[in-house]
């Protein structure tokens, strides 16, 4: 299967989607999605999170502009059950949740949200106690938010693993962690999918392009199923087709050739 | 006498040449204090400003805070209770319901190295453990920090809650983290933004200064 990626680019965080969003320019966040889109985005990141107060209605307005706009489905990003619930009402392909994790309240709060719904989940290796601290307690992590899942009636191919990426910078044995981690998880839960925003690692460093390509490079490598990034990032999704090509899940080559044809990969 | 290969070791992280050059100054009868603050304070200095400017990086700034840190074990038994000039007095920690620790130890350690004195309350403090913490160590500075858009109204309620209590209202405000910028800074009530580790230390400084 190629690898997933999860366009993060429509975030209320971001100055110029928060003014677009405050605007309700429309043309804004559909031309914006359609070149996710025809970039290789499987779906559309959407966290409507930060203008306080404004939550519900954002979301609203992003999912009715998106989804008219674009054939992939959403990722809904939030901690929030009751903005998912709101959300998953209006969602027209079945969506991601983004997130669960093993942080009590959130953990009790998503679980009866998340029963019976047709939806992939992405289910970070954090808990109340903070980030994992070695790749371990990634897989520890991993195995109770599998079994609680899977307990619910989520199949396990609907499942999204986020090991968290932590920055190199502040501890140089964080990149092969994660590594080590992915590899972990895909030995110990056959068949589960694993995701996760890869930029973290180059936190605080120069260069940062250089060291997020490699880095997605190795993480495919490791047997990393998918990737929260930007896909209007030519560098990184170059890697990721590539990528894609020399694991021989591009038949005769063709989306590698059709993405040098379209300019995306030079 | 110098101190610049002192403060020339800090600034290049030189971890084991450090020590031999201290103990050549305290050979020649230089005192622990001047060591510090002219030699390790120094270069801590040119670190700061150099990460300031991106002329340093992240892992180069924590090679420099380990040289310093050595040598401050070092030299501690010979202070004989002389305090250090402090440059100011943070209390920091990250927002209830926000476990993101990251950019804040990375602060507490980039002002330890540039003479502050930093108390971390660590992930998950609530409001009420951050007055707790401004009435009993007086700082100069509260340093507030939430990685989640969810978690900003925690930021908002800490902010209301200092500043509701007469005997901690004055202490500056200092927030920072991915979702949050000045004009949340403004609209809660908190003095600053920081958007990194740098400019964070620059702040610091202009506001323990007036």
């Amino acid at each position: 299967m190629k690898f997933t990626v999860i366009g993060e680019r429509i975030n209320t965080s971001r100055i110029a989607v928060r003014d677009a969003v405050a605007a309700r320019d429309a043309a804004y966040i559909v031309e914006d999605v359609k070149r996710q889109e025809a970039a290789g985005a499987a779906y559309i990141d959407v966290n409507a999170g930060a203008r306080l107060g404004h939550e519900t209605e954002d979301m609203e307005w992003l999912l009715a502009t998106i989804q008219s706009a674009v054939s992939v489905p959403v990722c809904l990003d939030s901690p929030d059950p009751r903005l998912l619930e709101l959300a998953f009402a209006l969602v027209s392909r079945e969506p991601l949740v983004n997130s669960i994790s093993l942080e009590r309240e959130r953990y009790e709060a998503m679980l009866p949200f998340l029963k019976g719904k047709e939806c992939g989940v992405i289910a970070l290796c954090m808990d109340d106690t903070g980030l994992p601290q070695s790749s371990d307690q990634v897989v520890e992590r991993a195995i109770s938010l599998a079994g609680a899942l899977e307990g619910i009636g989520v199949p396990r191919d609907k499942i999204h693993i986020d090991p968290l990426i932590q920055p190199i910078g502040t501890d140089a044995t964080k990149g092969y962690m994660a590594l080590e981690a992915v590899r972990g998880i895909n030995q110990q839960l056959p068949g589960i999918r694993t995701t996760c925003g890869l930029s973290n690692i180059s936190f605080g460093l120069p260069q940062r392009k250089f060291i997020n390509q490699a880095f997605l490079a190795l993480l495919m490598g490791a047997g990393l199923t998918g990737a929260i990034i930007d896909p209007l990032d030519d560098r990184m999704m170059a890697t990721v087709k590539t990528v894609d090509m020399l694991f021989g899940r591009d038949e005769y080559c063709a989306d590698f050739l059709s993405a040098v044809r379209a300019g995306q990969i030079v | 006498m110098g101190y610049e290969d002192i403060a020339e070791s800090v600034i290049s992280g030189d971890i084991d040449g450090i020590q031999a050059q201290v103990d050549r100054y305290l050979a020649d009868g230089a005192t622990a204090n001047e060591i510090i603050e002219q030699g390790l304070l120094g270069g801590m200095a040119v670190v700061g400003k150099r990460f300031k400017e991106g002329d340093m990086f992240i892992p180069e700034v924590m090679r420099s805070a380990r040289a310093m840190n050595d040598v401050m074990v070092m030299l501690e038994p010979l202070m004989m209770g002389q305090a250090v000039a402090s440059a100011g007095k943070m209390v920091i920690g990250t927002v209830a319901g926000d476990l993101h620790n990251i950019g804040k130890d990375l602060l507490s350690m980039v002002l330890r190295s540039s003479g502050f004195q930093v108390i971390d309350l660590g992930v998950g403090v609530t409001a009420e453990a951050f007055l707790e913490a401004v009435l009993r160590e007086k700082p100069d500075v509260l340093g507030l920090s939430a990685l989640l858009t969810t978690t900003m109204p925690a930021m908002q309620q800490a902010v209301k809650l200092i500043r509701s209590d007469p005997a901690a209202a004055s202490v500056k405000i200092i927030i920072g983290g991915a979702p949050v910028n000045a004009a949340f800074a403004d609209e809660i009530g908190a003095d600053a933004y920081a958007p990194d580790a740098g400019s964070a230390l620059e702040t610091m400084q202009e506001l323990v200064s007036v």
